[in-house]
């Protein structure tokens, strides 16, 4: 039984489509990236999984259970945990609150405060903070942090290296590793092909809400990820 | 001279009272950016609560809140969930309306049960007993236990948002709802739970207006107002800030009085008014935007 | 979720030729009516003009106030002035109030137009009940008992009561009229078109260069002008103010009841509104506060259930509009917590 399973999904923003007929399949430790141009879904597909914009599907599935139209609440209760685009941190509680508040489901695991800490250790200094006073690469580790707080199964990332330095990003995608021998399956959202191609088993290229591309990395060639991506 | 510092300590006083109104509905619209128009209203039903509980138990009006409080704790989340729940959204209009109806329903509904007669809690000789604090300023012991009370209720209000799980997520939702939904909040019944811990405060407000004044049931939108000038003096910053605008409204009713027994509502309008000219964010505003 | 260009629909003309037929008929009232048809009908009037005008500011301008009583108050003090110390013909103090009301809402303006949103509401409310508080300090205005209308004043009307009765008819008549016709006029132009952006969206608007708070404090003295103006008439119609009664919240209460029934944001509305209002008022009339219950509870329901009212149920399942604006563009909703 795969983790996540997704046939036919549409989803929309009022009367606009974002999502067209799309499905999308997740093993259990597995990670995918998905990657395409600004507006061709990617986000919109996070969101449909968390149930935070309006979807109608065939299936939607997490662990063989249905998540349509259920509360973005009870979806993270299940183990799921989204790092959104532009971190969100909460800017009236400090860096440690917003640590602990990623564990509000109360989802037992192995994550703690302690080792989110060791995890990343710039933050151990900076734990009483407001959210927003971090750089952007702390704050970054903090919303991991939060999403690992809720000990998932699966955690989605939104946009994970935009607006970061590419030294900032290095650091970050070197921590995906070791959540990733976790045994948490991640989707990884990025417009930054080369970084998503280094750490997903699978990619997926979405095009204008529709599946332009899906393979290993390895079987993937350049020119068809390009003309995937732009549609050329 | 003696007389006008007497004038300010009473204000003080009722200020206690006063940011005891706000603090609700502070709580309300921090978390969910509501304005709840039957807030006063509100005051009123739970002081008419009260009066029916101490008749048919014969308890004393502090022994009251024991049925009171959690039955306005109830009434509240059953409210949110049940109605305004409903009218949140982009759209100003629908809270409002709705808020504005149930005050207009909530007032009329007590007319009709209980007459337009005033009403009063009796707390036995505790209403008459004072304290003289200097000559010339004489401190009534149930106005000075309400105040008392009311900051303790300030305070740990301001404790269990910066130190509890329910009041992160309280801030968590005033912050970014929708990533609050992220963390695994359930926003429904984090904003009945907000709207519960407001109408817990207006349950108190109801009772201690109750044993201090006379009330009836046309007494809810002067306390609204009254409520409302304290958030807007206060700033929305912290619940002290909340304490501060009650205090400075009582201050400025009392010193009104003073003056003219006309101008006591009138003085508390103005002085609103005016601070809401030279300080539109407040005394204590919020430091971040939103 | 229909979008319209076309101003002018089939319905719309039937509409237009109806009202000409119904203001022609409503002209001839003083030469059959009786006095009590009159009464009421001038009270439908002017209900109806101010339920216009506070549909006008919360339906369109998105200023929800709950203090336009003020205004009300303020016609109705401003015609004991200017008739009691200025001498002025009692008929010409309903222009000049409005006048004089938009003048004192540009500083109450400057005021409560730092107050957002909500607060906004609850701030004109404030307003309000300063004019209450102060009107009633007022000696020379007969302070908290109030005053009521000299005899002469009353009788430069016209000298018979039939003539009076039926100058002020036409006078509350005029003015609904008018006042329907302006808030028309005024959303089928340009700034009618702002408006609509402004409610639509303010961000959105302000992108688009439309200047929301020149159209807002617009929309604010007009209805000031117009609230001020019917505030005068209605104390002619009265004769004597108190005020507690002139800034009475409940007038607020009846036009806002009024609108949500009736229908927010279409000029449809506050007509449906004002006739559903004075049906039901009269047989319930003796059960006081219940219909107050009644209505308060039918507001509740109609803003849950259908937020555009008994109108926007009928235009949409008809798709009919006798006064066709700009409409509302709905865009997401599924944002909504329940």
């Amino acid at each position: 039984m795969s983790l996540l399973e997704i046939r036919n999904l549409d989803a929309f923003y009022g009367d606009f489509q974002a999502l067209f007929g799309f499905d999308f399949d997740l093993e259990e430790h597995e990670t995918v990236a998905a990657i395409g141009a600004n507006g061709a879904g990617k986000t919109t597909l996070l969101r449909a999984i968390t149930g935070m914009v309006a979807a109608t599907s065939e299936v939607l599935s997490y662990r063989g259970e249905s998540i349509q139209s259920r509360e973005a609440a009870d979806i993270v209760a299940l183990g799921v945990a989204m790092v959104p685009e532009g971190r969100r941190l909460f800017p009236s509680l400090s860096v440690e609150e917003n640590l602990v508040i990623g564990g509000y489901s109360g989802r037992p695991g192995r994550w703690s405060l302690e080792r989110v800490y060791e995890l990343f250790p710039a933050l151990r200094n900076r734990r009483s903070v407001p959210g927003t006073a971090l750089s952007g690469g702390e704050q970054q580790m903090t919303a991991i942090g939060r999403a690992l707080m809720s000990n998932p199964d699966l955690i989605l990332f939104d946009e994970l290296s935009l607006g970061l330095a590419p030294v900032v990003v290095k650091e970050i995608y070197e921590v995906l590793p070791v959540i990733k021998a976790e045994g948490t399956a991640m989707v990884v959202v990025e417009q930054d092909i080369n970084r998503a191609l280094e750490v997903a088993d699978r990619v997926y290229c979405l095009q204008e809400g529709r599946l332009a591309l899906t393979g290993a990395p390895g079987d993937l060639t350049r020119d068809r990820i390009s003309a995937a991506y732009f549609g050329t | 001279m003696i007389e006008w510092v007497n004038s300010i300590v009473q204000g003080v006083l009722t200020g206690g009272l006063y940011a005891l109104f706000a603090a609700g509905l502070a709580i309300i619209f921090g978390v969910m950016r509501l304005v709840n128009i039957a807030h006063g209203d509100l005051i009123v039903l739970a002081a008419f609560v009260a009066m029916v509980t101490i008749e048919t138990t014969g308890v004393d009006p502090f022994v009251s809140m024991v049925a009171v409080l959690p039955f306005m704790f109830f009434f509240g989340y059953v409210l949110q969930r049940g109605i305004l729940n409903y009218t949140l959204g982009d759209d100003l209009l629908p809270p409002l309306l709705v808020t504005f109806g149930i005050s207009i329903v909530i007032q009329n509904l007590l007319l009709e049960i209980f007459s337009a007669d005033s009403q009063r809690l009796k707390a036995g000789p505790i209403e008459v007993s004072s304290v003289e604090l200097v000559e010339g300023i004489e401190l009534g012991t149930l106005p000075l236990i309400v105040f008392v009370i009311a900051v303790a209720l300030i305070f740990a209000l301001q404790i269990g948002f910066s130190r509890t799980r329910l009041g992160r997520a309280f801030r968590a939702t005033s912050d970014d709802p929708s990533t609050a939904r992220l963390m695994g909040i359930n926003q429904k019944h984090i904003f009945g739970l907000a709207m519960a811990v407001s109408l817990v405060l207006v349950a108190i407000a109801g009772i201690f207006i109750g044993i201090r004044t006379n009330f009836d049931p046309a007494l809810g939108p002067t306390r609204l107002l009254f409520a409302f000038e304290a958030v807007i003096i206060g700033g929305l910053g912290s619940m002290w800030g909340t304490l501060a605008g009650g205090v400075i409204l009582g201050v400025a009713q009392n010193i009104g009085a003073k003056i003219d027994p006309g101008w006591q509502f009138l003085a508390g309008h103005i002085a609103f008014l005016v601070i809401l000219v030279l300080r539109p964010n407040g005394l204590f505003p919020r430091t971040r935007d939103d | 979720m229909t979008s319209r260009v076309v101003h002018s629909t089939r319905a719309s003309r039937i509409g237009m030729s109806v009202a000409a037929v119904l203001i022609l008929v409503l002209l001839t009232v003083p030469w059959w009516g009786d006095r009590a048809t009159m009464r009421l009908l001038v009270e439908i009037f002017y209900i109806l003009a101010l339920a216009q005008l506070w549909n006008l500011l919360a339906g369109y301008g998105g200023l929800v106030s709950v203090g336009q009583q003020a205004f009300i108050g303020l016609g109705g003090y401003l015609l004991f002035i200017l008739v009691i110390f200025l001498d002025i013909g009692t008929i010409w103090t309903v222009p000049m109030a409005g006048i004089l009301g938009a003048v004192i809402s540009l500083p109450i303006a400057f005021i409560v137009f730092r107050l957002r949103g909500h607060y906004f509401a609850i701030g004109t409310w404030v307003v309000a009940e300063v004019f209450l508080l102060g009107f009633a300090q007022v000696k020379a205005l007969g302070g908290g008992s109030g005053m009521s209308l000299p005899i002469a004043a009353i009788k430069s009307i016209a000298a018979s009561r039939a003539d009076r009765d039926a100058t002020i008819y036409w006078l509350a008549l005029a003015l609904a009229v008018a006042v329907i016709a302006g808030i028309y006029l005024l959303l089928r132009s340009r700034y009618g078109l702002a408006l609509t952006a402004i409610r639509d969206s303010e961000e959105a608007s302000r992108s688009l260069g439309v200047d929301n708070f020149r159209a807002k404090l617009m929309v604010f003295i007009l209805a000031a002008f117009g609230t001020s103006a019917i505030g005068a008439l209605i104390y002619i119609t009265k004769i004597r103010i108190t005020p507690s009664a002139a800034f009475d919240i409940n007038w607020t209460v009846t036009i806002i009841f009024i609108v949500v029934i009736g229908g927010i944001g279409s000029i449809e509305g506050p007509i449906v509104g004002t006739l559903i209002f004075f049906l039901l008022r009269e047989p319930l009339a003796p059960y006081g506060t219940w219909y107050l219950i009644l209505l308060g509870v039918t507001a509740v329901a109609v803003m849950l259930k259908a937020p555009k009212g008994l109108w926007g149920l009928f235009s949409e399942r008809f798709d009919i509009a006798l006064f066709p604006v700009q409409r509302r563009l709905l865009l997401g909703t599924d944002d909504k917590p329940g």
